[in-house]
């Protein structure tokens, strides 16, 4: 069983983080990154087509993980796959060791760098995780029997802070019901907010890892505010990142991560930081945070 | 011209499930001539709606559905047999049943599938648009399609990507689901979206093969190729 799975079945707290493949065959730096994390999280999440920019595949990169002694987290989008690749990549993903899979939509193409291809999303988040749970019991989605079948740990996101919330709580039933076991949140600025959704999704009864991005700059707060969905950053936090001088912003940036995840981490049963690219200080946060 | 086909008896009745009353509106266009609507059909339904205990308040016909003024005119005319019913049951393709969701402000159910649109499709498509996907899921969105309304074309719900109630993908166009949503939320049936909605069969997309051996099938072929499939060499091979 992964450790994810076994902290998850015992009630305990939860700390993951993620990495990201790289755009070539140089995959030192993206293992180095995972190195940093050694010890300090549960499992790395890696993420599949990211914001869907062609780069290496998140199961080829798992397995790197898995030969290292490192807990994957394989990530699945339903943008660039129908459901025989999709199905089959969950097969292939418990030969190879991986046994924690995030189900996603994905981004859509028209987003990334190739976006005259063609979107698939022959299945969503919500397909994607019956699918699976069909291939644990045994059968395909069409009811063939398998010759031996899969164990996951299915996770799936949810965004904490968006609009309409009725939306986001009525997708992550059908995602409980589909067969996801833990929750890994969109990035939450605003403990107020995720305390209201907290209550709100308390009677579902499945873990939730609040999820952390790291403000690099206040241009990329503001960024976020006007084009990322369900992503708000308080004023007084722009205000912070913006009066910190060049060299200090690292330092006030893990600062407003660990306090974030202070003021949360009572209200959830997990924390999931999103680094993009700040990967090395992630033990800084959790530091900061008293994890 | 869009083909549609009736969708299974159970099937529809399993979606009017809890309801006592309904309307039926079939629509006068290309549906009457699939014979799929048109007022034997409405007739047929009515007996069926009555044996399996329901009420018919009405039965209207509508040349052509996807032109919603003429719509709102002729469902005013019949405004008390419309507001006594708890829904709608809807014979046309997938644009009449959007356009009678949005101007009726009642449940609409579709009663036929949409399988193909050849030649001149649905003469007034406004915003309702139908990708003739062959499974309609008007019932459960509120007589919005977020095969069409979605970029993604999910059907179990938003992504995480609306802003602002606009798509992330089109920034200029309302979320599909936001808008199917804030339908469902005045028609105080919220409750639909908690259904989990299967893949599609995409084989039905490409016509369905019933169909294909009819004279209106043929007829809306390409010139040539019912001719050249009789000659054993039909396209594809």
């Amino acid at each position: 069983m992964s450790l994810l799975s076994d902290k998850i079945g015992r009630g305990e707290f939860v700390i993951t983080s993620e990495i990201g493949p790289p755009k070539g065959t140089n995959v030192e730096h993206c293992l180095e990154d995972a190195e940093i994390l050694r010890g300090r999280v549960a499992a790395i999440n890696v993420t599949d087509l990211q914001s869907a920019v062609m780069r290496v595949g998140s199961l080829a990169v798992c397995r790197l993980l898995v030969d290292r002694g490192l807990e994957p987290v394989l990530q699945m989008v339903c943008r660039d796959r129908n459901r025989i690749s999709l199905q089959s990549e969950l097969l292939s993903a418990t030969i190879l060791g991986v046994e924690n899979v995030l189900c996603l939509t994905g981004d859509h193409n028209t987003l990334g760098d190739h976006p005259t291809s063609k979107p698939v999303f022959d299945l969503d988040s919500v397909g994607l995780l019956q699918a699976a749970t069909g291939l644990m019991a045994g059968k395909d989605m069409v009811g063939n029997a398998l010759e031996g079948s899969p164990r996951f740990c299915l996770g799936a996101v949810v965004t904490p802070c968006g609009e309409p919330l009725d939306l986001q709580l009525i997708k992550m039933e059908k995602k409980i019901e589909a067969g996801a076991r833990f929750f890994q949140t969109q990035a939450v600025y605003e403990p107020e907010v995720f305390e209201t959704f907290m209550r709100k999704v308390e009677s579902f009864r499945v873990p939730v890892l609040v999820g952390i991005v790291l403000l690099k700059s206040a241009g990329m707060a503001k960024f976020m505010n006007a084009n990322v969905a369900g992503v708000k950053v308080p004023k007084p936090l722009i205000d912070r990142m913006a009066a910190a001088s060049k060299d200090d912003r690292t330092r006030v940036s893990i600062e407003i991560a660990g306090d974030l995840i202070r003021r949360m981490k009572d209200m959830c049963q997990g924390v999931h930081i999103m680094p993009l690219g700040w990967d090395k200080y992630v033990p800084a946060v959790l530091d900061a945070a008293g994890m | 011209m869009l083909v549609t086909e009736e969708k299974d008896q159970g099937e529809v009745l399993a979606r009017m499930d809890g309801e006592v009353r309904t309307f039926l509106v079939g629509c006068g266009g290309c549906s009457e001539g699939c014979r799929t609507a048109g007022l034997p059909q409405l007739e047929k339904w009515k007996g069926i709606l009555e044996g399996a205990g329901k009420q018919v308040t009405g039965l209207l016909m509508i040349d052509f559905l996807c032109n919603k003024t003429l719509d709102s005119i002729r469902l005013l005319r019949r405004k008390s047999q419309v507001e006594s019913a708890e829904s709608i049951l809807v014979f046309s393709c997938g644009v009449g049943v959007q356009a009678v969701a949005a101007v009726a402000g009642k449940r609409v159910h579709a009663a036929l599938n949409t399988v193909s649109l050849r030649g001149t499709p649905g003469l007034w498509r406004s915003t309702e648009r139908c990708m003739e996907c062959g499974e309609c899921v008007l019932d459960w969105t509120g007589g919005i399609c977020p095969i069409v309304s979605c970029s993604k074309s999910l059907v179990n719900g938003s992504c995480g990507g609306p802003k602002d109630g606009k798509c992330e993908v089109k920034p200029e166009q309302d979320c599909g689901w936001v808008r199917i949503y804030e339908r469902l939320k005045a028609l105080g049936r919220l409750g639909d979206l908690k259904r989990i909605i299967p893949p599609r069969d995409h084989k039905k997309m490409s016509g369905f093969l019933d169909w294909r051996g009819t004279r209106l099938w043929a007829v809306e072929q390409p010139a040539g190729e019912v001719a050249r499939k009789g000659s054993g060499e039909g396209a594809g091979r």
